[in-house]
């Protein structure tokens, strides 16, 4: 499954710190986009607007919708914890849960939704997902060992293991590989654009290469400056940002004139 | 709304660079260096060696009870059937203690740290570690005085219905002042030990991990139990052993409040005797062999206390591979 994201003027709150202003964006199905923009303006605390993960911190809190298919994600009553079931994430440093196993990390989501799960059901959802996470290969004998023990690539595989095997509609990734070495990195990338035939896919990335690498859409955030809102400057398709951006400071921003 | 406790960012991360360094960094002379290690050497030998001289004043100063003859000690019977009730009770009071301890220090410790409202944990936090620095003699005061009469209602009623069971076996103590009193009184000193040991440890939960808990659709409490609990699970266990170890040394409560006597199964009359207690009424009058025999009993608390500390210590080395401290 995968589902359209459609974003209509959110503001997004610290308490009241006026963070996000004004974002209206729709996000394509089947599809990666990529988030880019200097520190601070706002991209990563969007991100996690869209899954609600947002309002963890004491005090935020956000103004606007976020539609999933229509169905609006702030909408009276609509429970959050479902909400992260539908939308997962994958965060800037990987983190297994260091207590578990391998195979109990991967199970760990989709046990929390379905009570019950045979023993063979449960086996199958382990090989898939990590075959999904292109990490079958590498554990399969040693699932039952720590994850922790695995490398930082491994560990960051594993956790888009982890959030597959929940079986979301999206998939949202903060800057996935941030903390991990070129050839993991690549292996992540190459995840990444096997993930979009069947989820959407936002990423956010500090690396313009990997956002041109990976995305067929670019949001392109900025801030005026400090204590100002981050928002939203230009939105296009990746080649356009890249070659052929609109906006003068999205063109300052791709050249490394700026940031 | 969902709220992770706040932390240090991050704890449990990067275990190598967390070592000390071994040998002179770049600044500082290797003469500040060799200081230091000698002044720390010299304070870890400290340690042992006072250690040494308390076990060896214990075996010393009980070495006369060894092969003497039955008739010489308290009741006449030897030392075995001197020393069993003693530490029966101790070990009953100290583990009733930890039962009404346990949960609700660690529940207390969990509603601070993720469920109460930022400005309600605070004063709880302070009103919990308050009950800490009650002297306990308060606490034998108030456990005497108080709570014991007013405790004697519950008693009869234990002691009519369930007066089957042998530890509830009737009748009930008229004065209340009763081994599950002194239990009670045990308890109630014992949380702030678990409470803030455990709150310390819950709100240092990575929030990395907690975040992913949650973003795979976790609620708050299959967060806590997917992330907080096997992160703080080696220092819960610490927390209770520390709680175990006051409960077991605690004297001057359990003299006050329990009117102590021959060992009794029935938790509700009056009888039986902690080791701790039994010395410290007697210590005062106690010369020749007597003084002896009590110290002897203070050997076995001390013995009885150490092998506690040594059970913590395995269960905690266990799950060392799956703690949170590899991650």
């Amino acid at each position: 499954m995968s589902k359209r994201i459609d974003v209509e003027s959110l503001n997004v709150y610290y308490g009241d710190f006026l963070a996000v202003e004004d974002v209206n964006i729709q996000i394509d199905p089947r599809a990666v986009t990529a988030f880019i923009g200097p520190s601070g303006c706002g991209k990563s605390t969007f991100l996690r607007t869209l899954n609600r993960m947002h309002e963890v911190v004491p005090g935020a809190r956000v103004e606007g919708k976020v539609n999933l298919d229509g169905e609006d994600l702030y909408g009276r009553g609509v429970d959050p914890v479902r909400v992260r079931s539908q939308v997962g994430m994958v965060f800037q440093r990987p983190n297994p849960f260091p207590t578990m196993s391998i195979r109990d990390n991967v199970l760990a989501g989709a046990k929390l939704n379905s009570r019950r799960m045979s023993r063979s059901a449960a086996d199958e959802l382990v090989e898939s997902s990590l075959r999904g996470a292109n990490l079958w290969e590498e554990v399969k004998d040693r699932l039952g060992k720590p994850g922790s023990g695995l490398s930082g690539g491994q560990q960051q595989r594993l956790c888009i293991a982890r959030t597959i095997a929940v079986k979301p509609d999206v998939i949202l990734m903060d800057e996935p590989c941030s903390a991990l070495d070129p050839i993991s990195t690549l292996a992540v990338e190459d995840l990444i654009s096997e993930l979009q035939e069947e989820y959407t896919v936002v990423i956010v990335t500090h690396n313009m290469q990997q956002a041109a690498r990976v995305s067929h859409k670019t949001a392109f955030f900025n801030i005026a400056g400090t204590g100002k809102p981050g928002r939203l400057i230009e939105y296009a398709p990746t080649q356009e940002i890249f070659n052929n951006p609109k906006n003068q400071a999205t063109e300052d921003y791709v050249s490394g004139r700026f940031g | 709304m969902t709220r992770i406790a706040p932390t240090e960012p991050e704890t449990g991360e990067a275990p190598a660079e967390r070592r000390a360094p071994r040998g002179a960094g770049p600044s500082g002379s290797p003469r500040q260096d060799a200081a230091f290690s000698g002044l720390a050497l010299g304070a870890s030998l400290l340690i042992l060696v006072v250690l040494a001289g308390v076990a060896l004043f214990l075996c010393l100063q009980a070495w006369p009870v060894v092969g003497a003859p039955a008739e010489e000690f308290y009741g006449g019977e030897g030392f075995l059937s001197y020393i069993w009730p003693l530490v029966a009770g101790t070990l009953i009071a100290a583990a009733i203690a930890l039962v009404i301890a346990t949960p609700v220090g660690v529940g207390v410790a969990l509603y601070i740290s993720h469920y109460a409202p930022r400005r309600l944990a605070k004063p709880v936090g302070y009103v919990i570690d308050l009950l800490a620095a009650i002297p306990s003699i308060i606490f034998g005061a108030w456990g005497a005085s108080v709570l014991a009469p007013r405790i004697v209602p519950l008693y009869d009623w234990l002691g009519a219905y369930l007066g089957f069971i042998p530890i509830f076996a009737g009748p009930a103590s008229a004065t209340g002042k009763t081994i599950l009193t002194a239990s009670v009184v045990l308890g109630i000193m014992i949380l702030p030990i678990i409470t803030s040991m455990s709150r310390e440890i819950f709100q240092q939960t990575p929030v990395l991990q907690q975040e992913a808990a949650l973003g795979l659709g976790a609620t708050r409490w299959e967060m806590v139990r997917m992330t907080v609990f096997p992160f703080a699970r080696a220092g819960i266990i610490s927390s209770v052993m520390l709680g175990l170890g006051r409960a077991l040394g605690e004297t001057m409560a359990v003299t006050l409040v329990l009117s102590g006597g021959p060992f009794n199964p029935s938790l509700i009359q009056s009888g039986n005797q902690t080791v701790a207690s039994e010395i410290a009424l007697n210590f005062p009058e106690a010369y020749g062999f007597r003084m002896n025999e009590l110290i002897a009993a203070g050997l076995v608390l001390f013995l009885i206390t150490l092998v506690v500390n040594m059970l913590a210590r395995f269960v905690v080395s266990r799950y060392k591979e799956f703690s949170g401290a590899n991650s």
